[in-house]
């Protein structure tokens, strides 16, 4: 768990973030969203004290983060920014064992750590380990830097815009990459973007932020239906909030009984890949199937639409 | 068949075709200082030697001339310039009278610009075969000990600038450590005095634009005169401070030709070594940071290697600009190369400022060559990553 409190950040006269105070449940993901200049880096980078606070105090499960020197904390949170930054003059491997390398690990646990990492992020270890970066696509190189801020097994793990360089479709794969890994270890995320569409899509909680201050910090569902001000509207966009609020629910939650004509949808998809698809074909209803291939029912236009209205 | 002309080979063959007809090749003086009588190739040279090296060079010379298979270029320039080099000893030979001590026979203008045509197609074609840093150290050492050996047999004996080597073997051998000495000695204090000064530049915003202005100050100021500027403050320095004048420190001699060649060689490192730190990606540093290392552990992990191929460039211009500043210690008693250069410019004997000279050129020239090797060898694993 991570709790915020009351923190501040100002250079001379200009305050970057201004007393926010959040809390971040063990587990899952927060997104933090604002334009460009709201402080929602400077805000990421006072969990691992890149960024010393003026003022509050940002505690991990219970402890105070400056009980221990900086550079220890650091090595226990993983951070993953924008452009990866890997380092150039090492191979893949040595950039993924960074970490453990910093904490002292045995060599064999390094190597096995860095092959489990590399195997799970889809590169084999004995064709990619000894590359150097700029040998590497750009989704690859994100994929490194991702594996190498998870090195250490982190509880926590701190991404400062992550996707922000890779083309539509790496990204998409990206995203949902980073969501199996999660399931997976358990790793409490920190995610600065300023797409909301990243955020609705990725954020058990999302936390808009604007001019320093916290504007709203609520699950996705809640910021599309209730925007705590204007700001928070304009950032969720009027025309795209019916569709992000269905791509928070699955197709499985709207089916109806009865059957439809055509190629079944899976339960798993979303609600909005749903609607896309009947406007497209210019049908009424699509029949659903569920993971074994069983037919579950069927979706309508008239039930998604009405799901994609505001919610009392 | 279409005839196509090579455009550098145009120049060569050109210039070439000069250097052979036109100029000189050798000269003959009957002492060390009266005017020289000019020969031709042909007079220069026994009856067979002659017409072979004219027709060697012509052949070298219409290779480079027309479009060649690299392979053949590359001949043609190493047996054109081991043709020169064998003759011309051979010319020194036919061409000193018999018992005559006091006659001097130098290689001329002439020669000197075959040389320079065919390194010329030489280099050419090497660029262009573009070479591995350990294959250009090679044929570096190749050449050193092809000229090693020429040297050591004797066939040269007869010329010139070799019986001036002859009666200052000695003082040679001395003078060049000197040379060596203060060239590599000040290049090693100005790197264990630049590199900190660079990355505390680096570190503080503040400092760079004044140290950076100032080293710029020292290597505007001529090297004459910062001798003299020098003068005062050893002097100083050699009788009061208790034992530095047994260290050597005097206002003239080794020390201010060492202080000098410092203050000039540490702009270079100095300014290296910050943009070499400043072009360490943003993202290496932040991620750096943000995954726990150390300041110390950033700066020996992440910045230095990748600014290392930049320093390095830094350490390179030192090295060659200090090898050729070295000669000047000379004039204030400093030693070095420059000891033989001004005793013959002094004496009007240019055979002797040859023997200080040629050495110097050709140390400058084989350290350039070594440390781009080495340079590229250290850069090529180090692209700056394109995000």
């Amino acid at each position: 768990m991570i709790e915020i409190e009351g923190i501040t950040k100002r250079y001379d006269t200009t305050t970057v973030v201004d007393d926010v105070s959040m809390v971040i449940e063990p587990r899952t993901i927060a997104v933090i969203v604002g334009t460009s200049g709201s402080g929602k880096t400077t805000l990421l980078r006072m969990i691992n004290r890149l960024v010393e606070p003026t003022a509050g105090i940002i505690k991990l499960d219970g402890a105070d983060n400056r009980s221990v020197p900086g550079y220890e904390l650091r090595r226990s949170i993983g951070y993953a920014i924008q452009g990866h930054g890997l380092f150039p003059h090492r191979t893949v491997a040595q950039n993924i064992a960074t970490v453990p390398v910093l904490l002292g690990w045995e060599k064999n646990r390094i190597r096995a750590r860095v092959d489990e990492l590399m195997t799970l992020y889809q590169l084999d270890p004995q064709e990619f380990g000894p590359r150097y970066p700029h040998e590497l696509s750009g989704g690859q190189q994100q994929r490194v830097g991702v594996a190498r801020a998870l090195a250490a097994e982190p509880n926590v793990l701190l991404m400062d815009e992550p996707f922000g360089a890779l083309d539509p479709i790496i990204r998409t794969k990206a995203q949902e990459d980073l969501l199996a890994i999660q399931k997976r270890f358990g790793t409490t995320i920190i995610l600065v973007t300023h797409d909301m569409e990243e955020a609705v899509h990725m954020g058990d909680k999302i936390a808009v932020m604007d001019a320093g201050k916290l504007v709203q910090y609520a699950k996705p569902a809640e910021i599309l239906a209730n925007p705590a001000s204007s700001f928070v509207e304009t950032l969720v966009g009027a025309s795209e909030r019916p569709f992000r609020l269905l791509s928070l629910g699955r197709v499985r939650d709207a089916v109806e009984n009865g059957a439809a004509e055509g190629e079944a949808i899976p339960g798993d998809a979303s609600q909005r890949d749903a609607l896309a698809e009947l406007l497209w074909t210019g049908r009424p209803a699509l029949p659903v199937k569920g993971a074994d291939g069983k037919p579950l029912g069927r979706v309508t236009v008239d039930g998604l639409v009405k799901r994609a209205a505001r919610p009392a | 068949m279409k005839i196509r002309f090579d455009k550098l080979g145009v120049v060569i063959a050109a210039i070439a075709a000069y250097a052979a007809f036109l100029a000189p090749f050798a000269t003959f003086r009957a002492n060390r200082i009266v005017p020289g009588q000019a020969r031709s190739i042909l007079e220069a040279l026994p009856a067979t030697a002659g017409p072979l090296l004219m027709a060697i060079v012509i052949v070298a010379a219409l290779m480079a001339l027309f479009r060649t298979p690299l392979m053949l270029r590359l001949a043609a320039s190493v047996v054109a310039l081991a043709a020169l080099a064998l003759l011309v000893g051979v010319a020194g030979t036919f061409l000193t009278p018999a018992g005559n001590t006091l006659a001097r026979v130098s290689p001329a203008s002439g020669f000197w610009v075959l040389i320079f045509a065919f390194t010329l197609l030489l280099a050419d074609v090497l660029t262009r075969l573009n070479l591995s840093p350990w294959a250009r150290v090679a044929v570096l050492v190749a050449a050193a000990v092809a000229i090693g050996l020429l040297l050591v047999s004797g066939a040269w004996n007869d010329l010139s600038i070799l019986k001036e080597y002859a009666n200052r073997a000695d003082s040679f051998w001395a003078e060049g450590s000197k040379h060596v000495t203060l060239a590599l000695g000040s290049l090693l204090a100005a790197v264990v005095v630049g590199l900190p000064l660079g990355i505390l530049c680096h570190r503080v915003e503040r400092l760079r634009a004044g140290v950076l202005n100032v080293l710029n100050i020292i290597q505007t100021i001529p090297s004459i005169a910062l001798f003299g500027l020098l003068i005062a403050p050893l002097g100083w320095i050699a009788t009061h401070v208790p034992g530095a004048a047994a260290l050597g420190i005097r206002g003239i001699g080794t020390a201010p030709a060492f202080v000098a060649l410092f203050l000039y060689s540490l702009l270079p490192v100095v300014a290296n070594t910050v943009v070499g730190l400043a072009g360490v990606p943003r993202a290496a540093n932040d991620a750096a940071r943000g995954m726990g290392m150390t300041d110390r552990q950033r700066l020996f992990g992440v910045e230095f290697p990748l600014a290392f191929p930049v320093i390095l460039t830094g350490i390179r211009i030192v090295l060659v600009q200090n090898i050729g500043l070295a000669t000047i210690a000379a004039l204030i008693g400093g030693g070095g190369f420059g000891v033989f250069v001004f005793q013959g410019v002094g004496q009007t004997a240019m055979d002797l400022v040859l023997l200080g000279a040629v050495p110097t050129v050709a140390l400058a020239f084989a350290a350039a060559i070594i440390l781009d090797a080495v340079i590229e060898m250290t850069a090529t694993k180090r692209r700056v990553e394109t995000a």
